[in-house]
């Protein structure tokens, strides 16, 4: 990749600076260094924590609202509400190996805590269309971060097979979440 | 998101400000590439009906290019709210740059849910500032260079 060339003279471009400058970007998948890898594992937090939430809301609303709860969709989503703070604190436990500065969590929760206690879920399909999209975000939010990671040369404080191991098994359990949400989806249908 | 939508919300940018084509040279400044890179990447774009170049007045986007880079456009902002406004980045500009990358529409649409961005995004992106209008930066602003 050529950078830093002087100004071009191509097609209408005057030459003479009367635009305003471009902000460039830098277009490339993968994740350079120590500081990057944090603030995703950081991002993959807040993602845990909207699922956590999400899950949690709904299945506490329909606990009060309707006292025929189907057992399956009551199972899955206290499962999926602690699959994500387990999630959560295998993330923090990476964050803490790499040494990277820290985030407010406890604003961060109460952020999310604020955003979910005004919603509620319309119905039971309703509740299950929201946590498939829940684990296909996180699946995909994983196998993306294991591809920057694995593209990567870049050396991290963190031992790499170790992580993309780590990450590889939270990828594989939001595979599962998927899974077992659409056998009950189809179930149902 | 992918490489290519992140050549079309680069390309789109460029036509905002200048209200017009944008020049194959402020498309290859946008993309840190040369020319012929960036005139390579245009003929890839063009092939998929994404774009349209035009000698001497430079390259415009089409309608499906345009939505595509709307779409790249809010995703980034979304990341650059995020981080500036639920992670406190002070440097949520260079960041948001290198996480677009990675983060995919999906994820910053689960993202989104806890951010408050106006109905009107992404025009409210300035592309000058490299920031939407209505963000609430967490620190001083950038002074740049001049």
């Amino acid at each position: 990749m050529f950078k830093s060339l002087p100004p071009t003279q191509t097609d209408d471009d005057d030459g003479i600076g009367r635009q305003p400058a471009v902000v460039a970007v830098s277009v490339n998948q993968r994740v350079d260094s120590d500081h990057q890898l944090a603030r995703l594992l950081q991002i993959g937090i807040v993602l845990e924590e909207v699922v956590e939430a999400r899950a949690y809301r709904h299945y506490q609303s329909l606990a009060e609202e309707d006292r025929d709860l189907d057992t399956d969709v009551e199972a899955l989503l206290e499962g999926a509400a602690e699959e994500s703070a387990k999630h959560r604190e295998q993330l923090e436990e990476l964050i803490d190996d790499l040494d990277a500065d820290s985030i407010p969590f406890e604003d961060i929760e109460t952020l999310v805590e604020a955003r979910y206690g005004r919603t509620k879920p319309e119905d039971f399909d309703g509740v299950l269309y929201d946590q498939l999209c829940n684990e296909e975000t996180a699946y995909k939010f994983y196998d993306d971060l294991i591809q920057a990671v694995e593209e990567s040369d870049a050396a991290f404080s963190v031992d790499r097979e170790e992580l993309l191991s780590r990450l590889r098994r939270l990828r594989e359990e939001e595979a599962e979440g998927v899974e077992e949400v659409t056998r009950i989806m189809e179930a149902r249908s | 998101m992918n490489t290519a939508n992140q050549y079309l919300k680069a390309i789109y940018l460029v036509q905002r400000m200048d209200d017009g084509p944008a020049a194959t040279g402020r498309v290859a400044d946008a993309l840190d590439l040369s020319p012929a890179s960036a005139n390579e990447i245009i003929g890839k774009l063009e092939e998929r009906g994404l774009a349209e170049h035009e000698k001497y007045k430079g390259v415009s986007l089409t309608d499906e290019g345009v939505v595509h880079a709307e779409d790249a456009l809010q995703t980034y902002c979304i990341i650059e709210r995020f981080l500036a406004n639920v992670l406190g980045v002070e440097e949520f500009r260079a960041e948001a740059r290198q996480l677009e990358s990675v983060i995919d529409e999906t994820v910053a649409d689960r993202l989104d849910t806890i951010i408050d961005r106006e109905a009107e995004c992404p025009d409210c992106f300035d592309a000058e500032a490299d920031a939407c209008c209505y963000l609430e930066a967490v620190a001083e602003p950038e002074t740049g260079a001049d």
